[in-house]
């Protein structure tokens, strides 16, 4: 079948402003539209850029407006979006070519909740016990790939950049409701803070946009409930 | 040109890059870079879990690790460096369970772990449980939570640089030349060590598991600078990628009691490895795929088979093996357990096949997986650069894209993860303690001249070929010639597809003249280095006239112990021949014997 590309373009060195380019190509349904790129890229025009790297749904590099929706292109197939495709950035982070967007304010905010492990009580020879009930608990969202789909979705982000965004609160919630983890109230308290949890209006686009189909919705709001109640349970 | 100055210089952000920055970065000034983000790696794709003979359910020792590694290996892995990393395995998984990572649990609390291939009881033979696992994304879960450790440490990034060259003055490591992405902009990190954490270089074969990013740079920079690479004839076919697309389905799937059906509907591999059956070693069942294939027993008369994990099929089988519990209750599981054990390999099968693989067959066919052979290196990740085990001073490797040699001919499932983490670290700790007693070397005149050659060879080419054709002609040959199975013939035809791809290669150029992002650019680049890559692996294996491991011919079909016992070392000549020479493997404990499973 015949597939159509309408992809943003914008090259810093030589364009005042971005514009959209159409692309023919060949494909089948089962194609990735990161495939499409990819021939788009090898056989009609060099110049486009954009992330990749595993091209299964795992390294978070590629996501990207599809047709509207935050996808990423290595998982989302041309059976899944139909022949006339439009590919743009993701919003809210400053496009610096094509679909390279600058991720660092995006991973400002992540680092911004202490998202790694703490625990300054001495370590055991072996492994500190965890109960399967208590991993459980927060197994949701260790599955996140950093690839910005939710964050870029979401209203309030692109109301405030200064709001911390889904992704950041999901690296939250991942060692908040870890009983291992000791510096749950520490997270509390930079999540309580006006660019915190509350500028979430449970909108669900992040959600949606998910391409691991964390809850992350549930997760905030379980967040949310541990700050208004200083319960982890 | 932006010059940098640090003692430990780690190129590379996966599970051994991070653990090297991490462990060195306590005592020395340290920096690491990557071409992607740090989370971006290709550890993070690892699914089915990292081996370690914990016991935590069942009895284990590090020394059945040892030796079922070493027969794994076929052989031909360094016992003295097998049988320290499956020592330290033990403590390396305790250590990632106190940075936090996310193990799942057995009722009692302890790290939960599940059959892979190739690990047994060395008393009854029969399949243990070793593989320490995080669901299907124990790889996703150490990346993520080596990263949060290096941010916590305070490790100081450059992410999106690509390393391009290695800076060597008189033979002793003085740096690294990269471009920064965002800028086109070309850096000299000078430092008094380097480590090489680049990963694999899949992205040569057609069907393969690997990320875009694996392209072997580590490797390819090294061999520019006159160093060798070992092993490169041995790569790993893993049994279970997704039809066509080549993803990989972990075997973890296996160890929860799938099995492997040919197009009759039979479990074929009870005739190729009736002890293990479907958990043999990789190279066993990939090679008993293509065999199925080749007779006739494929799916729907196509090259694959199918992979079976409904509880239905699962309870059956294991019922037949008298597979049991723990507790000695027969072994069952539900639709809900296999949701449960393997989401991601769920996902990945409705989303990419439209197959729900707990009421329907995967289709899968062998894919290109995992580097065997890499740069050099001695077990504390100190490159050598010869066959005399010379030392290069300041430089070190380790992960994929090092040759230690643990994996040998054939590397067990597991042993990637287990790899970057204990020999990550050592190189890491190596490197910090050469830093303390060397002083930096004074930088050459100009260090960014070899580097910047081979850009403006490519800018300035005149064209005339195509770099994606180019790639996929390469990677095709290679799969059908340099594959699971391969003959004099077929490689040698390899060998001269490829290096007629090496002559076109020299036209190719690139549309984009802009600095800022310039992909193009660095995929033309990152041709190259596959190009040079494919080459020396083929020379490599058309000299080696024996089957081992990974490297399996039909006119060699028998392993020779006799004269094939080493490893290959392989350098590029001023003139462009590849040369090749030869060293003993080592063994202590266990002598070669017939490999059956």
């Amino acid at each position: 079948m015949e597939v159509t590309l309408k992809i943003f373009r914008y090259n810093p060195e030589t364009d005042k402003k971005p514009s959209y380019k159409t692309y023919k190509l060949d494909a089948i349904e089962m194609d990735r539209v990161l495939d499409l790129l990819e021939k788009v890229k090898g056989y009609q025009d060099g110049t486009l850029s954009f992330r990749r790297s595993c091209a299964h749904g795992i390294c978070g590099s590629d996501a990207m407006r599809i047709n509207g929706m935050n996808r990423l292109a290595c998982k989302t197939l041309v059976r899944d979006v139909g022949s006339r495709i439009t590919v743009e950035p993701i919003l809210g982070l400053p496009v610096i070519k094509d679909l390279i967007v600058d991720m660092e304010p995006f991973f400002e905010h992540y680092r911004s909740v202490k998202p790694w492990f703490i625990n300054n009580a001495p370590e055991p020879e072996k492994e500190r016990f965890q109960s399967p009930e208590a991993r459980l608990r927060f197994d949701d969202t260790t599955k996140c790939i950093l690839c910005a789909c939710c964050t870029t979705s979401c209203p309030s982000f692109w109301g405030s950049e200064n709001y911390i965004g889904p992704a950041a609160i999901v690296a939250a919630h991942r060692f908040i409701f870890d009983d291992r983890d000791q510096a749950a109230g520490e997270r509390l308290k930079i999540l309580n803070e006006v660019n915190g949890v509350h500028r979430c209006h449970t909108v669900f686009n992040c959600t949606m946009a998910c391409p691991r189909e964390i809850q992350i919705t549930k997760a905030i709001g379980e967040v949310k409930a541990a700050i208004a109640t200083g319960n982890l349970e | 040109m932006i010059t940098h100055q640090f003692e430990v210089l780690v190129v590379g952000a996966g599970g051994a890059g991070l653990m090297a920055g991490l462990y060195a970065s306590r005592t020395a000034k340290t920096a690491i870079l990557t071409k992607l983000y740090p989370t971006r790696s290709h550890t993070g794709t690892a699914q089915g879990g990292i081996g370690a003979a914990l016991g935590s359910q069942e009895e284990d020792h590090p020394e059945w690790h040892t030796y079922d590694t070493v027969k794994g290996s076929d052989y031909l892995g360094d016992q003295d460096a097998i049988e320290f990393m499956c020592n330290e395995a033990v403590p390396a998984v305790y250590e990632l369970e106190h940075m936090g990572l996310p193990f799942d649990r057995t009722p009692d609390g302890k790290i939960s772990q599940r059959p892979f291939g190739g690990h047994t009881n060395n008393v009854t033979g029969k399949p243990v449980r070793r593989a320490c696992h995080a669901a299907d994304r124990t790889g996703h879960m150490i990346l993520q939570t080596l990263y949060q450790q290096c941010m916590k440490n305070n490790v100081t990034f450059y992410d999106e640089f690509q390393a391009v060259d290695l800076i060597m003055v008189n033979g002793i490591t003085a740096g690294v030349v990269a471009i920064e992405l965002a800028t086109g902009e070309m850096h000299v990190f000078h430092a008094k060590a380097v480590i090489f954490a680049t990963g694999g270089h899949g992205r040569i074969w057609e069907i393969t598991s690997n990320a875009y990013a694996f392209t072997g740079d580590g490797p390819a920079i090294l061999m520019r600078r006159g160093l060798p690479l070992e092993d490169m004839e041995f790569f790993q076919f893993h049994p279970t990628g997704i039809y066509k697309l080549g993803i990989l389905i972990t075997e973890g799937v296996r160890g929860e009691g799938g099995v492997l059906i040919n197009g009759k509907g039979e479990r074929f591999m009870e005739k190729y490895a009736p002890h293990v059956k479907d958990l043999a070693s990789r190279d066993v069942v990939s090679r008993a795929i293509y065999m199925e294939i080749r007779d006739g027993n494929g799916a729907n008369g196509q090259n694959y088979v199918y992979l079976d994990v409904r509880p239905e099929s699962v309870n059956r089988y294991a019922a037949q093996d008298g597979r049991k519990n723990l507790d000695g209750s027969p072994y069952t599981v539900t639709g809900e357990e296999i949701l449960a054990k393997l989401p991601d390999i769920v996902d990945f099968c409705r989303v990419y096949l439209g197959v729900d693989p707990v009421t329907q067959l995967m289709p899968i066919q062998p894919t290109a997986h995992y580097a065997m052979g890499g740069i050099p290196t001695n077990k504390f990740g100190e490159v050598l650069s010869d066959e005399k085990n010379t030392l290069v001073a300041g430089l070190y490797a380790a992960g994929e894209c090092a040759c230690v040699s643990i994996h040998g001919a054939n590397r067990l499932g597991t042993n990637s993860l287990l790899d970057l983490v204990v020999f990550g670290k050592h190189a890491g700790l190596k490197a910090a303690e050469f830093v303390k007693g060397a002083s930096f070397q004074p930088l050459p005149d100009d260090s960014t001249a070899f580097a910047r050659t081979q850009f403006e060879k490519i800018r300035h080419a005149d064209g005339t070929e195509n770099a994606f054709d180019i790639g996929t002609t390469m990677k095709k040959i290679m799969f059908d010639d340099m594959g699971i199975f391969r003959s004099g013939k077929g490689m040698q035809n390899a060998l001269n597809v490829v290096r007629e791809l090496k002559q076109r290669y020299q036209h190719v150029t690139v549309a984009d003249t802009g600095r800022i992002f310039n992909m193009e650019m660095m995929n033309a680049w990152e041709l190259g280095n596959l190009l040079d890559l494919a080459e020396l692996t083929t020379v490599s294996a058309i000299a080696r006239t024996e089957s081992r491991g990974g490297h399996s011919r039909e006119d060699f079909p028998e392993r020779d112990d006799k004269q094939w016992l080493k490893h290959t070392l392989a350098w590029v000549a001023e003139n462009g021949r590849i040369d090749l020479k030869y060293k003993p493997v080592v063994i202590t404990r266990f002598e070669p014997k017939v490999r059956t499973y």
